[in-house]
Order: structure tokens, then C-alpha cells, then sequence
């Protein structure tokens, strides 16, 4: 048997994984491991494998993720803070036949847009909510949000969360798994292979459901945000593991308009 | 039997160095370098190419997507 070299493996014929034709190619605004990434290659390829980026209009929120419509070659509305779901609806009722997603973060979700986030669940509005959970607003310079953690220090925060002041963490996605209006909630990660692969999953299944039209699925993606938890990123990682999974625990909360008993 | 080489080609000027691949990888074949991009990141790189069995795994937990994965069967 003949050494085999690196020029014969990578060869056009042995390709098994690439960078999603959808991903426009630019170079992501988020810092080094930064789960926004990962999760927007997951919806790339998710959109790619349905064959449905003709069909597919995505609403941006304002944060981090802001600048999606440079890196996802979608149609894409940017929509004022905390009003994706409001502007979702609009847009999914003008045209039922497509697929709306909106993509948002935990201070545009669960702070500011709470109201339009809970009123589109309740109504159950056919869309798609990527909600990306890192309990910490990030791009404003890492201020407490609703979602930090108790004892989590942020730069409003900075000797932690007291909730005897500040109030508790809001689990969100537990409130709206209540709502007769979602069909599919469940919270996911993307900080492993395996954990990239079940929120691929989800996602594909939170797109598919759009088809049946039975109300809204929901999709939590728990991330790090490793510039505003100052860890590096494998670090923050590690981190989360130890202290967002065990307040937030990682499996779906909804299914089929079933609440999953744990 | 058959035996599995992968290769991954990453895009260095697009990589920032983050090193969740190199956890990642099951096989322990990537490693930052010492040296760095255009940006000033330590880019990820084949440490050790022999062990590579393409399972992707660096590349979809890749942010940036800048990771390529091959894949061949050896007989």
C-alpha cells in the first residue's frame, strides 16, 4: 500500500463538509468563539439543505447579531429593538408561503421586546424564534440582562447578581413553553459536536413545523459571550457548562403542542 | 481493512483563533501556531495530520466557518 499523501485527500471528490454556499463569505463581526457564529452556520446549512433560501426571509434584532443580513445571503429586515416577533407577524401574514425566522438575543428578547416575544407566542403566530441566550448584553459592553445568572458579576453588576435587588434570572423559554401558542420550544447549545448537531436538529424541525402551521416554534440556543464573561473562549465555554446548564438545563420543553414532563 | 485519513484545509486570514476546534477534535490533531494571521490570531493548524479521520467535528463547531473538511477510504 502506497503512503497516501495530504494532495490525495484533499481533492474535490473527497470533500465532506464546507462553509454553507449561504454564508456570504464575509468575515463575522462577533470575537473569537463566539456561539452567534456557529449558530448562524447551523441556520445556513439548515436553509441549505431545505433548499428554501428563495423562500426564507430572516428578521435581524439589534445586538451583536445585528449585522446578520452581511453575512446570510437571505432577505433579511432589520427590526427595531425587542420587535422581531411584532415584525415576523407582519411579514408571515402578508406572505403565508414563506418561511420567517426571527433571530434574537436574550436582552432584544427577554428584556425589551418581552411584551411582543409573549403576545406572538400567545397569538401563535406560524414562525420561527431563534433566541440566543448568554445572560449578558454584549455588544452594549457586558450589562446585566435579565437573564444573568445569580451571582454572575457583569459590568453593572460587578460584585454579581444580588436578587434580593436586582430581581431573579428570567427563564423565558419556560414561560413560553406554557402558551397555547407554541407548537415546538426547546433549548439547545453549540459549544460541542454533539451539542451542534441536536441544535441543527431542532432547528431543521423548527423550520419544517412552519409548513404545518400550528403556532410558533421556539428554538433557545444557551452561548457564551466570552468578551463580556472576560474568559477565553474555551474557557467561557467550560463555564457555561458549570453554570448556565444546570439553571438552564439543555432538552426540549415542548413538542408536537405536547409539554414534555421531565 | 479499510482504514479512514481526513484532512482539513483552514482558511487562515479567515480564522481568529478562538481554539474550540482544537477541544473539538476527538483525535487531538489540530493545534494553534505560533505563528499568526493577518489579524494577529494564532490560527488553527494540522499538529498532526496522520491521526485526521474527517469527522467534521472541528468544523461544525467552527464560528467562522473557516474549516474544510476531506474525507477518503483507504484500502
Amino acid at each position: 500500500m502506497a503512503e497516501i499523501t495530504l494532495k490525495d485527500i484533499i481533492k474535490e471528490e473527497n470533500l465532506v463538509y464546507k462553509r454553507s454556499e449561504i454564508m456570504t463569505g464575509k468575515t463575522l463581526s462577533y470575537c473569537p468563539g463566539c456561539g452567534h457564529g456557529t449558530a448562524h452556520q447551523i441556520i445556513a446549512h439548515t436553509i441549505q439543505d431545505m433548499g428554501i433560501q428563495e423562500q426564507t426571509i430572516g428578521i435581524s434584532p439589534v445586538g451583536c447579531s445585528v449585522l446578520m443580513y452581511d453575512f446570510l445571503d437571505l432577505d433579511i429586515q432589520q427590526a427595531a429593538h425587542g420587535r422581531a416577533p411584532a415584525l415576523a407577524t407582519a411579514i408571515k401574514r402578508v406572505m403565508p408561503e414563506k418561511f420567517v425566522f426571527t433571530y434574537q438575543g436574550d436582552g432584544d428578547l427577554a428584556a425589551i421586546g418581552t411584551a411582543e416575544t409573549i403576545h406572538a407566542c400567545n397569538r401563535g403566530e406560524n414562525i420561527t424564534i431563534i433566541f440566543i441566550n448568554n445572560g449578558i448584553y454584549g455588544m452594549t459592553g457586558g450589562q446585566m440582562a435579565p437573564t444573568t445568572l445569580e451571582g454572575m458579576p457583569t459590568a453593572t453588576c460587578p460584585y454579581g447578581r444580588d436578587t434580593s435587588i436586582m430581581g431573579n434570572p428570567l427563564k423565558i423559554t419556560e414561560l413560553l413553553a406554557l402558551l397555547p401558542g407554541t407548537y415546538y420550544v426547546t433549548r439547545q447549545s453549540v459549544h460541542t459536536p454533539r451539542a451542534v448537531r441536536q441544535t441543527k436538529k431542532a432547528i431543521r424541525t423548527a423550520f419544517e413545523n412552519q409548513k404545518l402551521n400550528r403556532g410558533v416554534s421556539f428554538v433557545e440556543i444557551v452561548s457564551n459571550c466570552n468578551s463580556g464573561w472576560k474568559l477565553p473562549p474555551v474557557k467561557a465555554n467550560e463555564w457555561m457548562v458549570e453554570n448556565m446548564f444546570p439553571f438552564y438545563p439543555i432538552g426540549d420543553m415542548k413538542v408536537d403542542g405536547k409539554i414534555v414532563n421531565k | 481493512m479499510a482504514k479512514i485519513r481526513g484532512a482539513v484545509v483552514v482558511d487562515i486570514e479567515g480564522c481568529k483563533g478562538c481554539g474550540v476546534c482544537t477541544v473539538a477534535c476527538p483525535a487531538k490533531v489540530l493545534a494553534l501556531a505560533k505563528e499568526v494571521n493577518g489579524k494577529g490570531y494564532n490560527y488553527a493548524y494540522m499538529q498532526n495530520p496522520e491521526a485526521c479521520i474527517g469527522c467534521e467535528s472541528c468544523a461544525i463547531v467552527c464560528p467562522d466557518g473557516v474549516i474544510t473538511v476531506y474525507k477518503v477510504k483507504v484500502d
